[in-house]
């Protein structure tokens, strides 16, 4: 039986990815699981790619998690959801917003972005290469509760339905992490995702 | 008892907390940053960033000398800068106990190089400890500090990216005072050669009595599971080979030098086959094989990179433990998002206009090191910290004809480090290249520390701030001046003058990094009408303006205002939005 969860969070420098993982692990921590978490800083701080290790359950070693292994993928961009892809597990879990950053081999015309990210992933999700897919709005939720700076919490909303955590978790840990100032636009947005689907 | 949630760092720093550390100074250098940033929260323990490794360790050894325990800490490659006292530590030991923090960086997410820093403890005799996770990184600094103290010597705890980046659940202790020890005047901290070779005796007894204290160190243990295969590994490794074979028995190494030979031997006589897994350098399996011991490691272990579960348990049971979802789709090519110069960073015009003086750029460490990247391109070297100048001058000796062409590129905080001893080298020699300084008010790539120019101090108290341009004069640099990189003509005359002006010259740019500058400058639109989508400002690189089909535009969310793009368009079609058309 496997022991522990592995949750994979990608997005671009600023959008709120390590502040994702933060939330998680205050959940996580509130229902004594075994924790780590693992990030990658210095350049990528500079509008790179981000990328954080979630992983929690009764044993945890490594706090990596590698191609094929993370049984959910939260992706703050398109393009960041494509990239790392290939580390979901079989029939795991996508969440994913339809957000488009231009990274600057693009911008300056050397690539292209790719056009059919979302055809291709709800392909693989008809054929349950990918267990669930769900593709968000995240930056209209949260541009509608307030605060498009808390795209990235629509989409932990989004998730939060699927693990086995409830709802005044997160909003325990919102507390606890988001200054006072944001909190009510950051715990709207975070209910927005969280009642997406099952509106 | 609750646990909280640490990375290594943090737990690095709380370990010092707790074991009474009294003085720490560190410079800052990912992966090991956090360490000193963590430990300033701690009023009982005097803290501050050194102007550089060695300046840190030099202070450490003088807090010991005076009775105190401390913690210096450095990334890698710092430990080379600290290289020169570390040597002579060993020598002298210790009289209050001192950690030294090494965080090594295999794979080089955010490094020049992925040296092996265990190399330093065998190179300097000095024992080593390398922790697994958070909780050893705060318990190991307590043990350390404990074998520096029992055995007279600097110990080195050695960290990598994926433990001082990495959180785990870290049970806290108290603080426990630990007093000053006595201060007595001893020709053991007199290094002069009558007085150095009985230390050097004492050293290599040091090192015995220390390998028999890791055969029975608690850091050391075997985990006896299946008897087939037995696993030698210390650190990050430790994680990954029991995410990889749960069931091999693994003795696990807490301190990494010198070795408990004897307890290897056990281990390897209790198991079938034996491995070690360490990444980068054979260090530990040398050792082991030099014992006399058969064991397999970088036959079929990488030298390179990091050492991941997957590649363990494909090399040891010949299959990965998974596989990705989905092989490359060559349809839709995934383009890289490399990390760019924000909107509005200053060093950007500097760049640009070196691009287009077709100067050789002599480079160095920091933020502006992106300036190598397209499209900008204007960076030719990048070697270590302070080397911009002192390479620079080496051009124009090396090829004459090279002269007036080469500049030198540092930051402030780079300049503070080892940029000044390459300038005054400049002066001596009868330089002429053209330094110039990035002074953003901060050292930007680390993540915004304070340092000497800066005039606040680790724990955010005012101190006197170092200014870079008297400084250069007093080094004898006779042309010094300051340019606001936001203003391109003037940078590019101050660049055109200097360069030729046959003698050592500096400029500093000097600008506060975006990202510290809160002030509102607006932002700046295309003149649709006007633009003729000759993407002169593309060359700037700046992740504000793209091309699109229909001409460019600048994304209002994006752009800094620092106005630079509007300098260069030929044709007036970059105005402030709201405001008048300029230039």
């Amino acid at each position: 039986m496997k022991n522990n969860t592995s949750i994979l969070m990608g997005g671009v420098g600023g959008q709120g990815i390590v502040l994702a993982s933060r939330l998680l692990a205050h959940v996580i921590q509130a229902h004594n699981h075994e924790l780590k978490i693992s990030e990658i800083h210095g350049m990528a701080q500079r509008g790179g790619s981000v990328i954080t290790y979630v992983r929690f359950g009764r044993e945890v070693f490594s706090p990596l998690i590698e191609p094929g292994q993370a049984d959910y993928i939260l992706a703050a961009e398109k393009l960041e959801a494509w990239r790392w892809l290939p580390y979901l597990r079989r029939g795991g879990t996508m969440v994913c917003s339809t957000q488009e950053i231009k990274p600057v081999p693009v911008i300056t015309g050397k690539q292209e972005y790719p056009k059919t990210i979302m055809e291709k992933m709800q392909a693989l999700a008809e054929e349950g290469t990918i267990g669930r897919l769900y593709a968000v709005n995240a930056l209209e939720i949260a541009e509608k509760c307030g605060q498009p700076k808390a795209a990235t919490v629509a989409l932990i909303g989004v998730l939060a339905r699927s693990l086995p955590f409830p709802c005044e978790s997160y909003l325990a840990a919102l507390k606890a992490i988001v200054p006072t100032r944001h909190l009510a636009a950051n715990e709207k947005t975070f209910l927005a995702g969280y009642n997406y689907f099952t509106e | 008892m609750k646990r909280v949630l640490l990375s290594g760092n943090e737990a690095i720093a709380r370990g010092a907390y707790e074991a009474g550390v009294r003085f720490a100074a560190a410079y800052p250098g990912t992966p090991s940053t956090e360490v000193l940033e963590n430990i300033a929260a701690y009023k009982e323990i005097d803290a501050h960033w050194a102007i550089n490794e060695k300046v840190a360790l030099e202070e450490g050894i003088g807090a010991s000398f005076a009775g105190a325990r401390g913690l210096v800490a450095m990334k890698h490659v710092g430990l080379n800068v600290a290289a020169d006292p570390l040597m002579t530590f060993s020598y002298t030991g210790v009289n209050g106990g001192v950690v030294i923090v090494v965080a090594d960086d295999p794979g080089m997410h955010s490094s020049q190089n992925e040296q092996d820093s265990r190399q330093y403890a065998r190179f300097a005799k000095v024992p080593l400890l390398e922790p697994a996770d958070s909780q050893e990184a705060k318990d190991f600094v307590k043990i350390a500090l404990e074998i520096s103290e029992e055995y007279d010597t600097p110990v080195i705890l050695r960290s990598s990216t994926r433990i001082s980046h990495a959180q785990s659940l870290v049970a806290l202790a108290e603080r426990e005072e630990v007093s000053l020890r006595p201060y007595e005047k001893s020709t053991k901290r007199v290094m002069m050669p009558a007085f150095a070779r009985p230390r050097h005796v004492k050293v290599e007894e040091r090192l015995g009595l220390l390998g028999r204290y890791a055969e029975k160190a608690p850091v050391n243990r075997i985990e006896w599971r299946d008897r087939k295969t037995g696993v030698i590994c210390a650190g990050i490794c430790y994680q990954n080979v029991r995410e990889a074979l749960p069931d091999a028995s693994v003795l696990k190494l807490g301190m990494c030098y010198p070795l408990p030979v004897q307890l290897i031997r056990d281990f390897a006589a209790g198991v079938d086959r034996l491995y070690v897994v360490e990444e980068l350098d054979p260090f530990l399996e040398e050792q082991i094989k030099a014992a006399g011991i058969d064991i397999c490691g970088k036959e079929i272990f990488p030298t390179v990179g990091e050492i991941h579960p997957n590649l363990i348990a494909e090399k040891i049971t010949g299959r990965p433990l998974t596989a990705p979802l989905i092989a490359a789709d060559p349809e839709t090519p995934v383009p890289a998002r490399p990390p760019v110069l924000c909107p509005g960073c200053p060093h950007r015009s500097v760049f640009y206009t070196l691009k287009r003086e077709k100067m050789v750029v002599s480079g160095d460490i920091g933020c502006y090191t992106l300036g190598a990247l397209s499209p900008l391109e204007a960076i030719d070297t990048c070697i270590c910290m302070g080397a911009s100048i002192s390479a620079g001058l080496g051009f124009e000796k090396g090829n004459p004809e090279m002269r007036g062409k080469v500049v030198s590129v540092i930051g402030d905080s780079t300049f503070f480090h080892s940029g000044m001893t390459g300038l005054a080298d400049v002066v001596y020699n009868g330089g002429s290249t053209l330094t110039v300084i990035l002074d953003n008010r901060t050292t930007a790539m680390t993540g915004h520390q304070d340092n000497p120019g800066t005039g606040r101090t680790l724990k955010g108290e005012y101190t006197a701030a170092i200014e870079i341009a008297p400084l250069c004069r007093a080094l004898g640099v006779k042309r010094v001046r300051e340019v606001d990189p936001y203003d391109l003509k003037t940078l590019r005359e101050a660049i055109r003058e200097e360069a030729k002006a046959g003698e050592p010259s500096v400029i500093v740019s000097r600008r506060a990094c975006v990202l510290l500058d809160k002030s509102d400058k607006g932002y700046y639109e295309i003149n649709g009408e006007k633009c003729t989508a000759c993407k002169a400002c593309m060359v700037l690189g700046c992740p504000a303006i793209t091309a699109g089909e229909s001409g460019m535009t600048i994304d209002p969310s994006l752009c800094a205002g620092c106005g630079v793009c509007v300098q260069v368009c030929k044709f007036n079609a970059i105005k402030k939005a709201g405001g008048e058309d300029e230039k």
